[in-house]
Protein backbone atom coordinates (compact mmCIF):
# COMPACT_ATOMS: atom_id res chain seq x y z
CA UNK A 1 0.00 0.00 0.00
CA UNK A 2 1.58 3.34 -1.26
CA UNK A 3 0.36 6.06 0.73
CA UNK A 4 2.16 8.85 -1.06
CA UNK A 5 -0.24 8.24 -3.79
CA UNK A 6 -2.44 10.19 -2.07
CA UNK A 7 -0.30 13.33 -1.19
CA UNK A 8 -1.48 16.45 -2.24
CA UNK A 9 -0.52 18.23 -5.80
CA UNK A 10 0.79 16.79 -9.27
CA UNK A 11 2.64 13.86 -7.50
CA UNK A 12 -0.49 12.82 -6.27
CA UNK A 13 -4.35 11.98 -5.95
CA UNK A 14 -5.11 14.03 -2.71
CA UNK A 15 -6.21 17.10 -4.93
CA UNK A 16 -8.58 15.17 -6.88
CA UNK A 17 -10.30 12.94 -4.44
CA UNK A 18 -11.01 16.46 -2.52
CA UNK A 19 -12.68 17.58 -5.62
CA UNK A 20 -14.85 14.39 -5.77
CA UNK A 21 -15.37 15.03 -2.26
CA UNK A 22 -16.99 18.15 -3.06
CA UNK A 23 -18.94 16.97 -5.92
CA UNK A 24 -20.55 14.24 -3.97
CA UNK A 25 -21.23 17.14 -1.35
CA UNK A 26 -22.56 19.34 -4.10
CA UNK A 27 -24.79 16.55 -5.94
CA UNK A 28 -25.37 15.12 -2.33
CA UNK A 29 -27.02 18.62 -1.36
CA UNK A 30 -28.83 18.97 -4.68
CA UNK A 31 -30.77 15.82 -4.45
CA UNK A 32 -31.47 16.41 -0.98
CA UNK A 33 -32.96 19.30 -1.57
CA UNK A 34 -34.96 18.18 -4.57
CA UNK A 35 -36.03 15.06 -2.55
CA UNK A 36 -37.36 17.41 0.05
CA UNK A 37 -39.80 18.99 -2.11
CA UNK A 38 -40.74 15.99 -3.55
CA UNK A 39 -41.75 14.95 0.30
CA UNK A 40 -43.61 17.99 0.62
CA UNK A 41 -45.14 17.32 -2.05
CA UNK A 42 -46.04 14.18 -1.99
CA UNK A 43 -46.87 14.11 1.85
CA UNK A 44 -49.63 16.84 0.87
CA UNK A 45 -51.28 14.41 -1.33
CA UNK A 46 -50.67 11.38 0.58
CA UNK A 47 -52.49 13.94 3.55
CA UNK A 48 -55.30 15.20 1.36
CA UNK A 49 -58.75 14.13 0.98
CA UNK A 50 -58.65 13.44 -2.55
CA UNK A 51 -58.11 9.80 -3.38
CA UNK A 52 -56.91 9.91 -6.10
CA UNK A 53 -53.71 11.92 -5.26
CA UNK A 54 -53.74 9.51 -2.47
CA UNK A 55 -53.41 6.68 -4.86
CA UNK A 56 -50.74 8.39 -7.02
CA UNK A 57 -48.67 9.34 -3.99
CA UNK A 58 -49.23 6.01 -1.95
CA UNK A 59 -47.83 4.80 -5.83
CA UNK A 60 -45.01 7.02 -6.31
CA UNK A 61 -43.77 6.03 -2.60
CA UNK A 62 -44.34 1.94 -3.53
CA UNK A 63 -42.60 1.95 -5.93
CA UNK A 64 -39.47 3.97 -5.36
CA UNK A 65 -39.13 2.66 -2.08
CA UNK A 66 -39.47 -1.53 -3.41
CA UNK A 67 -36.94 -0.70 -6.64
CA UNK A 68 -32.91 -0.56 -6.62
CA UNK A 69 -31.53 2.98 -6.91
CA UNK A 70 -29.71 2.20 -9.26
CA UNK A 71 -32.32 0.69 -11.83
CA UNK A 72 -33.68 3.94 -11.24
CA UNK A 73 -30.58 5.69 -12.33
CA UNK A 74 -29.83 3.48 -15.74
CA UNK A 75 -33.67 4.34 -16.42
CA UNK A 76 -33.38 8.25 -16.35
CA UNK A 77 -29.69 8.08 -17.72
CA UNK A 78 -30.34 5.85 -20.95
CA UNK A 79 -33.98 7.81 -21.18
CA UNK A 80 -33.17 11.10 -20.40
CA UNK A 81 -31.71 12.53 -23.20
CA UNK A 82 -34.59 10.55 -25.32
CA UNK A 83 -37.04 12.46 -23.46
CA UNK A 84 -35.67 15.72 -23.90
CA UNK A 85 -35.24 15.54 -27.53
CA UNK A 86 -38.85 14.45 -27.83
CA UNK A 87 -40.07 17.53 -25.83
CA UNK A 88 -37.61 19.55 -27.70
CA UNK A 89 -38.85 18.62 -30.63
CA UNK A 90 -42.44 19.13 -29.87
CA UNK A 91 -42.00 22.40 -28.18
CA UNK A 92 -39.26 23.85 -29.59
CA UNK A 93 -38.58 22.22 -32.48
CA UNK A 94 -35.11 22.29 -32.21
CA UNK A 95 -34.16 18.57 -33.33
CA UNK A 96 -30.53 17.93 -32.36
CA UNK A 97 -28.66 15.55 -30.39
CA UNK A 98 -28.97 16.66 -26.41
CA UNK A 99 -28.16 14.72 -23.71
CA UNK A 100 -29.06 15.47 -19.66
CA UNK A 101 -26.06 16.46 -18.13
CA UNK A 102 -25.06 13.69 -15.64
CA UNK A 103 -25.13 16.03 -12.63
CA UNK A 104 -29.33 16.38 -13.17
CA UNK A 105 -29.65 12.93 -14.04
CA UNK A 106 -27.96 12.04 -11.02
CA UNK A 107 -29.85 14.67 -8.82
CA UNK A 108 -33.44 13.63 -10.62
CA UNK A 109 -32.59 10.12 -9.51
CA UNK A 110 -31.10 10.00 -5.77
CA UNK A 111 -33.76 12.91 -5.36
CA UNK A 112 -36.87 10.71 -6.24
CA UNK A 113 -35.39 8.52 -3.83
CA UNK A 114 -34.64 10.77 -1.18
CA UNK A 115 -38.18 12.10 -1.77
CA UNK A 116 -39.94 8.69 -1.52
CA UNK A 117 -38.29 8.35 2.28
CA UNK A 118 -38.91 12.18 2.68
CA UNK A 119 -42.64 11.48 2.36
CA UNK A 120 -42.95 9.52 4.57
CA UNK A 121 -41.08 11.57 7.35
CA UNK A 122 -42.74 14.61 6.97
CA UNK A 123 -46.44 12.66 6.65
CA UNK A 124 -45.28 11.48 10.21
CA UNK A 125 -44.24 14.96 10.99
CA UNK A 126 -47.44 16.48 10.34
CA UNK A 127 -49.60 13.88 11.92
CA UNK A 128 -47.45 14.51 15.05
CA UNK A 129 -49.14 17.87 15.40
CA UNK A 130 -51.44 17.96 17.94
CA UNK A 131 -55.57 18.57 16.37
CA UNK A 132 -55.66 20.41 19.22
CA UNK A 133 -53.22 23.35 18.51
CA UNK A 134 -54.97 23.45 15.14
CA UNK A 135 -58.60 24.11 16.05
CA UNK A 136 -57.14 26.92 18.65
CA UNK A 137 -55.76 28.59 15.97
CA UNK A 138 -58.84 28.43 14.09
CA UNK A 139 -61.25 29.32 17.61
CA UNK A 140 -58.79 32.22 17.26
CA UNK A 141 -59.20 33.52 13.94
CA UNK A 142 -56.20 33.03 11.94
CA UNK A 143 -56.61 32.82 8.77
CA UNK A 144 -55.62 29.58 6.61
CA UNK A 145 -51.94 30.35 5.73
CA UNK A 146 -51.56 32.40 9.10
CA UNK A 147 -52.16 28.52 10.59
CA UNK A 148 -49.95 26.68 8.01
CA UNK A 149 -47.18 29.13 8.55
CA UNK A 150 -47.52 29.56 12.49
CA UNK A 151 -48.16 26.49 13.78
CA UNK A 152 -47.85 23.77 11.26
CA UNK A 153 -44.41 25.11 9.47
CA UNK A 154 -42.53 25.55 12.80
CA UNK A 155 -43.65 22.28 14.76
CA UNK A 156 -43.48 20.03 11.52
CA UNK A 157 -39.38 20.97 10.92
CA UNK A 158 -38.97 20.06 14.45
CA UNK A 159 -40.47 17.21 14.37
CA UNK A 160 -39.19 15.80 10.95
CA UNK A 161 -35.63 16.57 11.81
CA UNK A 162 -34.34 13.72 12.90
CA UNK A 163 -35.98 11.86 10.25
CA UNK A 164 -34.59 13.90 7.81
CA UNK A 165 -31.19 13.87 9.18
CA UNK A 166 -31.34 9.95 8.42
CA UNK A 167 -32.68 10.81 5.04
CA UNK A 168 -29.15 12.96 3.98
CA UNK A 169 -27.50 10.37 5.87
CA UNK A 170 -28.96 7.67 3.12
CA UNK A 171 -28.95 10.49 0.02
CA UNK A 172 -25.11 11.06 0.96
CA UNK A 173 -24.50 7.46 0.75
CA UNK A 174 -26.44 7.16 -2.07
CA UNK A 175 -24.78 9.47 -4.62
CA UNK A 176 -21.78 7.05 -4.97
CA UNK A 177 -23.99 4.99 -7.21
CA UNK A 178 -24.04 7.89 -9.59
CA UNK A 179 -20.48 6.86 -10.25
CA UNK A 180 -22.02 4.01 -12.59
CA UNK A 181 -23.10 6.85 -15.01
CA UNK A 182 -20.03 8.78 -15.12
CA UNK A 183 -20.70 11.64 -12.74
CA UNK A 184 -16.35 12.38 -11.11
CA UNK A 185 -17.29 12.13 -7.65
CA UNK A 186 -15.45 10.47 -4.81
CA UNK A 187 -16.01 6.88 -6.11
CA UNK A 188 -15.51 7.83 -9.77
CA UNK A 189 -12.32 9.59 -8.44
CA UNK A 190 -11.02 6.07 -6.51
CA UNK A 191 -12.03 3.81 -9.63
CA UNK A 192 -10.30 5.93 -12.12
CA UNK A 193 -6.88 6.61 -9.92
CA UNK A 194 -7.17 2.52 -8.93
CA UNK A 195 -6.67 1.81 -12.49
CA UNK A 196 -4.18 3.84 -13.57
CA UNK A 197 -1.94 2.84 -10.56
CA UNK A 198 -3.23 -0.85 -9.82
CA UNK A 199 -3.49 0.12 -6.15
CA UNK A 200 -7.16 -0.52 -5.74
CA UNK A 201 -7.59 -0.85 -2.40
CA UNK A 202 -5.38 2.16 -1.40
CA UNK A 203 -7.76 4.37 -3.63
CA UNK A 204 -11.08 2.67 -2.52
CA UNK A 205 -9.68 2.51 1.61
CA UNK A 206 -9.13 6.94 0.82
CA UNK A 207 -13.28 7.15 -0.80
CA UNK A 208 -13.86 5.20 2.47
CA UNK A 209 -12.49 6.93 5.00
CA UNK A 210 -13.90 10.32 3.27
CA UNK A 211 -17.73 8.93 2.89
CA UNK A 212 -17.04 8.38 7.24
CA UNK A 213 -15.95 11.85 7.69
CA UNK A 214 -18.24 13.19 5.69
CA UNK A 215 -21.40 11.07 7.54
CA UNK A 216 -19.65 12.03 10.69
CA UNK A 217 -19.45 15.51 10.08
CA UNK A 218 -23.43 15.87 9.08
CA UNK A 219 -24.42 13.38 11.74
CA UNK A 220 -22.54 15.96 14.24
CA UNK A 221 -24.50 19.02 12.45
CA UNK A 222 -27.99 16.80 12.58
CA UNK A 223 -27.51 16.34 16.11
CA UNK A 224 -26.73 19.80 16.86
CA UNK A 225 -29.51 21.12 15.16
CA UNK A 226 -32.10 18.77 17.21
CA UNK A 227 -30.68 20.33 20.30
CA UNK A 228 -31.35 23.64 19.14
CA UNK A 229 -34.84 22.66 17.55
CA UNK A 230 -35.56 22.24 20.79
CA UNK A 231 -34.36 24.05 22.86
CA UNK A 232 -37.62 25.96 23.86
CA UNK A 233 -39.25 22.07 24.27
CA UNK A 234 -39.60 21.26 28.14
CA UNK A 235 -38.61 17.46 28.29
CA UNK A 236 -40.56 14.97 30.00
CA UNK B 1 -43.95 0.84 -25.52
CA UNK B 2 -42.52 -1.89 -27.14
CA UNK B 3 -44.59 -4.90 -26.55
CA UNK B 4 -42.67 -7.75 -28.86
CA UNK B 5 -39.23 -6.02 -27.30
CA UNK B 6 -41.04 -6.90 -23.77
CA UNK B 7 -42.40 -10.46 -24.47
CA UNK B 8 -38.98 -11.23 -26.09
CA UNK B 9 -37.16 -10.11 -22.89
CA UNK B 10 -39.36 -11.30 -19.71
CA UNK B 11 -38.05 -14.54 -19.77
CA UNK B 12 -33.88 -13.16 -19.91
CA UNK B 13 -34.98 -10.90 -16.85
CA UNK B 14 -37.22 -13.74 -14.94
CA UNK B 15 -34.00 -16.47 -15.53
CA UNK B 16 -31.89 -13.79 -13.50
CA UNK B 17 -34.33 -13.94 -10.41
CA UNK B 18 -33.09 -16.71 -8.60
CA UNK B 19 -29.46 -15.35 -8.34
CA UNK B 20 -30.97 -11.79 -6.92
CA UNK B 21 -32.97 -14.35 -4.67
CA UNK B 22 -29.81 -16.73 -4.16
CA UNK B 23 -27.69 -13.36 -3.35
CA UNK B 24 -30.10 -11.74 -0.95
CA UNK B 25 -31.17 -15.13 1.10
CA UNK B 26 -27.56 -15.94 1.65
CA UNK B 27 -26.32 -12.83 2.82
CA UNK B 28 -29.12 -12.37 4.58
CA UNK B 29 -29.31 -16.32 6.54
CA UNK B 30 -25.44 -15.39 7.28
CA UNK B 31 -25.74 -11.90 7.98
CA UNK B 32 -28.74 -12.86 10.58
CA UNK B 33 -26.27 -14.98 12.77
CA UNK B 34 -23.43 -12.53 12.55
CA UNK B 35 -25.89 -9.91 13.55
CA UNK B 36 -26.82 -11.91 16.56
CA UNK B 37 -23.48 -12.06 17.74
CA UNK B 38 -22.40 -8.60 17.36
CA UNK B 39 -26.13 -7.26 18.81
CA UNK B 40 -24.97 -9.57 21.28
CA UNK B 41 -21.24 -7.91 21.91
CA UNK B 42 -22.82 -4.44 21.53
CA UNK B 43 -24.81 -4.69 24.77
CA UNK B 44 -22.19 -7.03 26.58
CA UNK B 45 -20.72 -5.05 29.45
CA UNK B 46 -16.99 -6.32 28.55
CA UNK B 47 -16.02 -2.79 27.06
CA UNK B 48 -13.34 -4.34 24.23
CA UNK B 49 -16.60 -6.40 22.95
CA UNK B 50 -18.74 -3.47 23.01
CA UNK B 51 -16.31 -1.30 21.60
CA UNK B 52 -15.73 -3.23 18.46
CA UNK B 53 -19.28 -4.14 17.94
CA UNK B 54 -19.85 0.02 18.18
CA UNK B 55 -16.95 0.74 15.72
CA UNK B 56 -17.65 -2.53 13.26
CA UNK B 57 -21.51 -1.15 13.01
CA UNK B 58 -20.70 2.51 12.71
CA UNK B 59 -18.22 1.77 9.76
CA UNK B 60 -20.32 -0.25 7.46
CA UNK B 61 -23.51 1.61 8.29
CA UNK B 62 -21.50 5.38 7.87
CA UNK B 63 -20.15 4.06 4.19
CA UNK B 64 -21.58 3.26 1.18
CA UNK B 65 -22.41 -0.62 0.72
CA UNK B 66 -20.71 0.21 -2.93
CA UNK B 67 -17.42 1.20 -1.74
CA UNK B 68 -17.45 -2.07 0.77
CA UNK B 69 -18.11 -3.97 -2.29
CA UNK B 70 -15.12 -2.47 -4.14
CA UNK B 71 -12.80 -2.59 -1.50
CA UNK B 72 -13.65 -6.35 -1.14
CA UNK B 73 -13.48 -7.53 -5.26
CA UNK B 74 -11.02 -5.10 -5.85
CA UNK B 75 -9.02 -3.95 -3.56
CA UNK B 76 -8.69 -7.44 -2.80
CA UNK B 77 -6.51 -7.78 -5.91
CA UNK B 78 -3.59 -5.50 -4.41
CA UNK B 79 -2.64 -8.23 -1.48
CA UNK B 80 -3.26 -11.02 -3.91
CA UNK B 81 0.04 -12.55 -3.21
CA UNK B 82 -0.86 -12.33 0.47
CA UNK B 83 -4.25 -14.00 0.07
CA UNK B 84 -2.58 -16.64 -2.03
CA UNK B 85 0.03 -17.53 0.43
CA UNK B 86 -3.13 -17.62 2.69
CA UNK B 87 -4.66 -19.97 0.17
CA UNK B 88 -7.77 -17.59 0.37
CA UNK B 89 -7.43 -16.25 -3.39
CA UNK B 90 -9.59 -18.96 -5.13
CA UNK B 91 -12.52 -17.23 -3.12
CA UNK B 92 -11.36 -13.45 -2.93
CA UNK B 93 -11.80 -14.04 -7.19
CA UNK B 94 -14.80 -14.74 -7.27
CA UNK B 95 -17.53 -12.42 -7.67
CA UNK B 96 -19.61 -14.38 -6.37
CA UNK B 97 -17.90 -14.80 -3.04
CA UNK B 98 -16.90 -11.03 -2.52
CA UNK B 99 -20.56 -9.80 -3.07
CA UNK B 100 -22.17 -12.17 -0.62
CA UNK B 101 -18.96 -11.43 1.85
CA UNK B 102 -19.61 -7.51 1.54
CA UNK B 103 -23.76 -7.97 1.53
CA UNK B 104 -23.65 -10.04 4.91
CA UNK B 105 -21.06 -7.79 6.66
CA UNK B 106 -23.53 -4.88 5.44
CA UNK B 107 -26.47 -6.55 6.67
CA UNK B 108 -24.86 -7.75 9.78
CA UNK B 109 -24.51 -4.10 10.91
CA UNK B 110 -27.55 -3.03 10.00
CA UNK B 111 -30.17 -5.93 11.85
CA UNK B 112 -27.47 -5.72 14.69
CA UNK B 113 -28.85 -2.39 15.60
CA UNK B 114 -32.21 -3.75 15.22
CA UNK B 115 -31.88 -7.04 17.37
CA UNK B 116 -30.19 -4.64 19.93
CA UNK B 117 -33.31 -2.30 19.82
CA UNK B 118 -34.89 -5.84 20.50
CA UNK B 119 -32.98 -6.84 22.94
CA UNK B 120 -32.89 -3.50 25.18
CA UNK B 121 -37.07 -3.15 24.84
CA UNK B 122 -37.15 -6.50 26.75
CA UNK B 123 -38.81 -5.41 30.25
CA UNK B 124 -36.26 -5.88 33.11
CA UNK B 125 -38.91 -7.50 35.47
CA UNK B 126 -38.93 -10.06 32.90
CA UNK B 127 -35.50 -10.78 32.86
CA UNK B 128 -35.56 -10.68 37.04
CA UNK B 129 -38.12 -12.92 36.91
CA UNK B 130 -36.19 -15.24 35.08
CA UNK B 131 -33.33 -14.98 37.13
CA UNK B 132 -35.30 -15.65 40.32
CA UNK B 133 -36.76 -18.97 39.27
CA UNK B 134 -32.46 -20.14 38.65
CA UNK B 135 -32.75 -19.74 34.59
CA UNK B 136 -28.81 -20.29 33.50
CA UNK B 137 -27.87 -17.51 31.51
CA UNK B 138 -28.29 -19.26 28.54
CA UNK B 139 -31.77 -20.61 28.88
CA UNK B 140 -32.65 -17.07 29.63
CA UNK B 141 -31.15 -16.09 26.42
CA UNK B 142 -33.07 -18.68 24.49
CA UNK B 143 -36.77 -18.39 26.69
CA UNK B 144 -36.64 -14.77 27.34
CA UNK B 145 -34.71 -12.56 26.12
CA UNK B 146 -34.74 -13.76 22.39
CA UNK B 147 -38.40 -14.54 21.76
CA UNK B 148 -39.38 -11.59 23.11
CA UNK B 149 -36.48 -9.56 21.30
CA UNK B 150 -37.43 -11.05 18.02
CA UNK B 151 -41.03 -10.02 18.38
CA UNK B 152 -40.10 -6.81 18.64
CA UNK B 153 -37.57 -6.25 15.75
CA UNK B 154 -39.46 -8.10 13.47
CA UNK B 155 -41.17 -5.29 11.31
CA UNK B 156 -37.48 -3.49 11.14
CA UNK B 157 -36.33 -6.86 9.99
CA UNK B 158 -38.84 -6.83 7.93
CA UNK B 159 -37.45 -3.15 6.35
CA UNK B 160 -33.95 -4.40 6.23
CA UNK B 161 -34.98 -7.72 4.08
CA UNK B 162 -36.53 -5.25 1.66
CA UNK B 163 -33.49 -2.70 1.49
CA UNK B 164 -31.51 -6.20 1.10
CA UNK B 165 -33.42 -7.10 -1.74
CA UNK B 166 -32.58 -3.82 -3.51
CA UNK B 167 -29.34 -3.86 -2.34
CA UNK B 168 -28.07 -7.36 -4.36
CA UNK B 169 -28.97 -5.13 -7.28
CA UNK B 170 -25.26 -3.63 -6.47
CA UNK B 171 -23.68 -6.54 -7.40
CA UNK B 172 -24.21 -5.82 -10.85
CA UNK B 173 -21.43 -3.93 -10.18
CA UNK B 174 -19.14 -6.62 -10.20
CA UNK B 175 -19.89 -8.87 -13.04
CA UNK B 176 -22.80 -10.60 -11.03
CA UNK B 177 -25.79 -10.70 -13.75
CA UNK B 178 -28.76 -10.63 -11.42
CA UNK B 179 -31.73 -8.42 -12.22
CA UNK B 180 -30.30 -5.55 -12.54
CA UNK B 181 -27.77 -6.44 -14.69
CA UNK B 182 -29.51 -8.34 -17.01
CA UNK B 183 -31.31 -5.33 -17.42
CA UNK B 184 -28.61 -2.63 -18.09
CA UNK B 185 -27.42 -5.52 -20.47
CA UNK B 186 -30.34 -5.62 -22.37
CA UNK B 187 -30.42 -1.56 -22.31
CA UNK B 188 -27.18 -1.08 -23.28
CA UNK B 189 -28.05 -3.46 -26.32
CA UNK B 190 -31.82 -2.35 -27.88
CA UNK B 191 -31.59 0.97 -26.37
CA UNK B 192 -35.64 0.84 -25.29
CA UNK B 193 -34.67 1.34 -21.19
CA UNK B 194 -38.56 2.19 -20.72
CA UNK B 195 -39.48 -1.00 -21.60
CA UNK B 196 -37.05 -3.16 -19.66
CA UNK B 197 -37.62 -1.19 -16.56
CA UNK B 198 -40.92 -1.79 -16.16
CA UNK B 199 -40.14 -5.63 -16.68
CA UNK B 200 -37.97 -5.75 -13.88
CA UNK B 201 -39.19 -3.10 -11.48
CA UNK B 202 -42.39 -5.71 -11.87
CA UNK B 203 -39.73 -8.50 -10.83
CA UNK B 204 -38.32 -6.13 -7.78
CA UNK B 205 -42.16 -5.44 -6.73
CA UNK B 206 -43.36 -8.46 -6.76
CA UNK B 207 -40.16 -9.77 -4.55
CA UNK B 208 -40.84 -6.97 -2.17
CA UNK B 209 -44.50 -7.59 -2.12
CA UNK B 210 -44.25 -11.34 -0.96
CA UNK B 211 -41.49 -10.50 1.41
CA UNK B 212 -43.67 -8.04 3.24
CA UNK B 213 -46.59 -10.77 3.31
CA UNK B 214 -44.38 -13.22 4.98
CA UNK B 215 -43.08 -10.88 7.45
CA UNK B 216 -47.10 -9.40 8.54
CA UNK B 217 -48.24 -12.90 8.49
CA UNK B 218 -45.15 -14.07 10.80
CA UNK B 219 -45.49 -10.68 13.20
CA UNK B 220 -49.17 -12.04 13.53
CA UNK B 221 -48.79 -15.71 14.06
CA UNK B 222 -45.85 -14.21 16.50
CA UNK B 223 -47.62 -11.66 18.56
CA UNK B 224 -51.48 -11.95 17.82
CA UNK B 225 -52.72 -10.19 20.99
CA UNK B 226 -51.34 -7.21 19.29
CA UNK B 227 -53.80 -8.05 16.01
CA UNK B 228 -56.67 -8.89 17.57
CA UNK B 229 -59.24 -6.70 15.59
CA UNK B 230 -57.03 -6.73 12.57
CA UNK B 231 -57.84 -9.27 9.98
CA UNK B 232 -54.64 -10.90 7.99
CA UNK B 233 -54.87 -10.70 3.96
CA UNK B 234 -54.67 -14.21 3.91
CA UNK B 235 -57.68 -14.79 6.35
CA UNK B 236 -59.98 -11.81 5.04
CA UNK B 237 -59.40 -14.35 1.78
CA UNK B 238 -59.85 -17.51 2.89
CA UNK B 239 -62.63 -17.71 5.97
CA UNK B 240 -64.82 -14.58 5.84
CA UNK B 241 -63.01 -12.94 8.43
CA UNK B 242 -64.53 -15.17 12.06
CA UNK B 243 -61.09 -14.84 13.89
CA UNK B 244 -61.49 -16.79 17.52
CA UNK B 245 -58.63 -15.49 19.56
CA UNK B 246 -56.74 -17.16 22.19
CA UNK B 247 -57.34 -21.15 20.69
CA UNK B 248 -54.71 -22.26 18.98
CA UNK B 249 -51.82 -19.34 20.28
CA UNK B 250 -49.65 -21.68 22.53
CA UNK B 251 -45.90 -21.20 21.75
CA UNK B 252 -43.84 -23.51 22.30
Amino acid sequence: MNLSLLVWGDAGWGDELFFGALMTIAVAAASYFLGILFGIGFAAMKLSRHPSLHIIADIYTTVIRGIPELLIIYLVFFSGGNLLRIIAKGVFGYGEFIDLPIFVTGMLCIGLSAGAYATEVIRGAVLAVPVGQIEAARAIGMSKTKRFYRILVPQVARYALPGLGNVWQLTLKETSLISVIGLVEIMRQASIGSGSTKEPFTFYFAALLLYLVLTSFSNRGFLWAEVRANRGVREV
Amino acid sequence: MNWELMNESWPELLAAVPVTLTLAASSLFLGFFLALGISLMRVSKIWIFSNFAYFFVYLFRSTPLLVQIFLIYYGSGQFRDFFESIGLWVFFREAWFCAILSLTLNTAAYSSEIIRGGIQSVPFGQIEAAKAVGMSKFLLFRRITFPVAIRQALPGYGNEIILMVKATSLASTITLLEITGVAKKIISATWSPIEIFVIAGIFYLVINFIVTRIIQSLEIRLSPQLFRDRKSWWQSLTQNGKRTVGTQQTFR
